[in-house]
């Protein structure tokens, strides 16, 4: 691990206690699992630290991990222009529950990215200003990333214009 | 006073001002006008009420279909909302159900004006999980067409913005530049336009010496092309006036709505991949990061126009610079084999059957990787469970991040300086929508 980032890690540890659940580390990717309570502070805290600041949030986007518990994970990608270092965050929520508190407080551009992320699988943004949905038509009924909606789509879910 | 009159009474006298009513004073006016059935009614400021237009998505001037929804004050956007979703293909359900190796032509797609670099960027990512490296003439290579798709990309955006703003000829000329670019495709990779290049562990073939002849030849004509361009549009006053001082974001604010590429450095912030975070061989090449402070549409055109500059200075480094040597790692179970040794050899054949049909082996775990492209950082973020194909692919594109700042932008601008700032945007839908 870059020695910025296990800095900035040791320091989120040492801020949050149990709200940074697991740091998982693959081909220099480090990815911080945090509790959902705990991810706005984080997040602020990346932003304002004058050591290693993280001014862009470069995407949000959620993962389907299909699980019977915590069934949905949400990433969020930062990098810092400073140190030219990436920090990756990552919140799970189990389906029946599944809201995370939005980051568009803290950096304004995760405010389609969340969007997306709600379009794609129906994870919503509490406190999102204008929660949308990105891609799909406003009164889709399904959540096209989830693992279970087929690949061919559902059939006679988007009703055809009348002819004549 | 009959049910109809009721609602039309309710509705005129109703508190809640909706966004489209006029205010409450001008509804009693007009209810009045019509119960005394007066047609000589007329207000004080017809302007003041806000119109909605809708602009796209089938718009010559939207790069494709996008949709904005702007209210008008007038002449004045007082706000701008785009739509996207029009070329959803579900690029990320698709990869899903994919091979690796089969998701490489969908790449193509995603930013049609520069199918080689999205190749590159998506091979980087799985080359990032698999732990693999390409040999490094087939680096150079890649580095090589990628800065050609970037001026050839880099010229569409130029010329579209020039044509937007209401100088034709420019477009006409930058389209006769990169039809050279594209012939140098098609005798370097076969394709002109959907490349499908890059391979996993190195690239489909190596390149001859006639595809760098050609290359040579294309560079050594194309500043002076680019020159005449320049000075068509840089002493225009038109263009000129038009673009300075439009679409105007400062740095803190540009960062914030998360803006990459040029349109970043546009506003004078110092952020190009290829210097900050090094991949292919971009820490070998000897190349400037373009800023300009202004943050306007104009800041944005010389950053375009100056980066083909050093595109042109990384090409030629590339080819003074290509080693000798393989174009394809020796990793027989991750790397697809020649077509010849197929055909001949059993061994061949079985890595063959098993990486068509079942994909290669990657470990599990969770990549990102990503690329200054032409529009700014494009990433692929891969989710592996160990099988043949991605449990999870997000491609992280930058249009769709880039038309986030559209609002932003727009806001108390005129109608007409949309294009202007669309332009200076450069989005592509293809991307956006992936």
């Amino acid at each position: 691990m870059n020695t910025t980032v296990e800095s900035v890690v040791k320091e989120l540890r040492e801020r949050f206690g149990e709200g940074v659940e697991e740091v998982r580390e693959f081909r220099d990717d480090v990815i911080v699992v945090l509790h959902r309570d705990a991810l706005v502070d984080a997040a602020k805290y990346l932003r304002d630290n004058t050591d290693c600041p993280f001014p862009l949030c470069e995407d949000v986007f959620g993962i389907d991990a299909y699980e019977r518990t915590k069934r949905f994970e949400v990433n969020y990608h930062f990098f810092s222009l400073d140190k030219n270092v990436r920090l990756h965050f990552k919140v799970r929520v189990d389906e029946d529950d599944a809201v995370v508190p939005t980051l568009t407080g803290v950096y304004p551009s995760a405010g389609w990215y969340e969007r997306e992320t709600f379009d794609m699988y129906g994870i919503t943004f509490d406190k999102h200003p204008d929660l949308r949905r990105a891609y799909m038509p406003e009164d889709y009924e399904y959540y096209p990333l989830r693992k279970d909606y087929p690949l061919m789509g559902v059939p006679g879910d988007l009703p055809l214009p009348k002819r004549g | 006073m009959s049910e109809q009159s009721k609602i039309t009474q309710d509705f005129f006298e109703s508190p809640v001002v909706t966004s489209n009513l006029p205010p409450k004073e001008q509804r009693t006016k007009l209810l009045q006008a019509l119960l005394d059935m007066d047609p000589d009614i007329s207000f004080d400021d017809p302007l003041e009420n806000d119109m909605v237009l809708n602009m796209g998505p089938s718009h010559p001037a939207t790069h494709g279909v996008l949709r904005i929804l702007l209210r008008l004050d007038g002449e004045t956007i007082v706000s701008a909302m785009p739509e996207l979703g029009y070329l959803h293909r579900g690029y990320e359900k698709i990869a899903e159900n994919e091979t690796y190796h089969e998701f490489i032509t969908h790449t193509d797609r995603l930013d049609y004006l520069q199918p080689v670099h999205n190749n590159v960027a998506y091979i980087l990512a799985v080359e990032k999980l698999l732990g693999l490296e390409a040999p490094p003439r087939a680096q150079y290579i890649r580095t090589m067409l990628s800065e050609l798709a970037r001026i050839s990309s880099h010229l569409v955006g130029f010329g579209v913005m020039a044509m937007d703003v209401g100088a034709m000829t420019l477009l006409l000329w930058c389209f006769r530049e990169r039809e050279k670019i594209h012939d140098i495709f098609d005798l370097v990779v076969g394709a002109r336009f959907t490349t499908s290049y890059a391979r996993i562990g190195g690239v489909a073939q190596d390149i001859t010496d006639e595809g760098l002849a050609a290359i040579k030849a294309f560079l050594d004509q194309f500043l002076a092309r680019l020159d005449e361009g320049e000075r068509l549009l840089n002493r225009n006053r038109i263009f000129f006036d038009r673009c300075r001082h439009v679409g105007v974001i400062s740095a803190e604010d540009a960062l914030a709505i998360g803006l990459t590429g040029p349109n970043l450095r546009g506003s004078g912030v110092a952020m190009d991949l290829r210097r900050d975070a090094p991949y292919l061989v971009y820490d070998q090449l000897d190349f400037n990061v373009i800023t300009e402070s202004e943050g306007d549409s104009l800041a944005r055109y010389y950053v375009r126009l100056a980066e083909m500059k050093e595109s042109v200075k990384m090409v030629r480094q590339c080819m003074d610079k290509l080693p000798a040597g393989p174009v394809h790692a020796h990793e027989p179970k991750k790397v697809l084999p020649r077509k010849e040794r197929i055909y001949t050899r059993m061994e061949e054949l079985i890595h063959d059957f098993m990486i068509v049909n079942f994909g290669v082996d990657p470990p599990p775990g969770e990549v990102y990787h990503a690329v200054e492209s032409s529009k700014g950082q494009l990433g692929f973020h891969i989710v592996s469970r160990g099988e043949g194909h991605p449990w999870r692919l997000k491609i992280r594109s930058p249009s769709f991040c880039n038309l986030q700042a559209l609002p932003q932008l727009l806001k108390g601008h005129l109608l007409s300086d949309i294009l202007a700032v669309l332009g200076s945007l450069d989005p592509v839908m293809g991307e956006a929508d992936k």
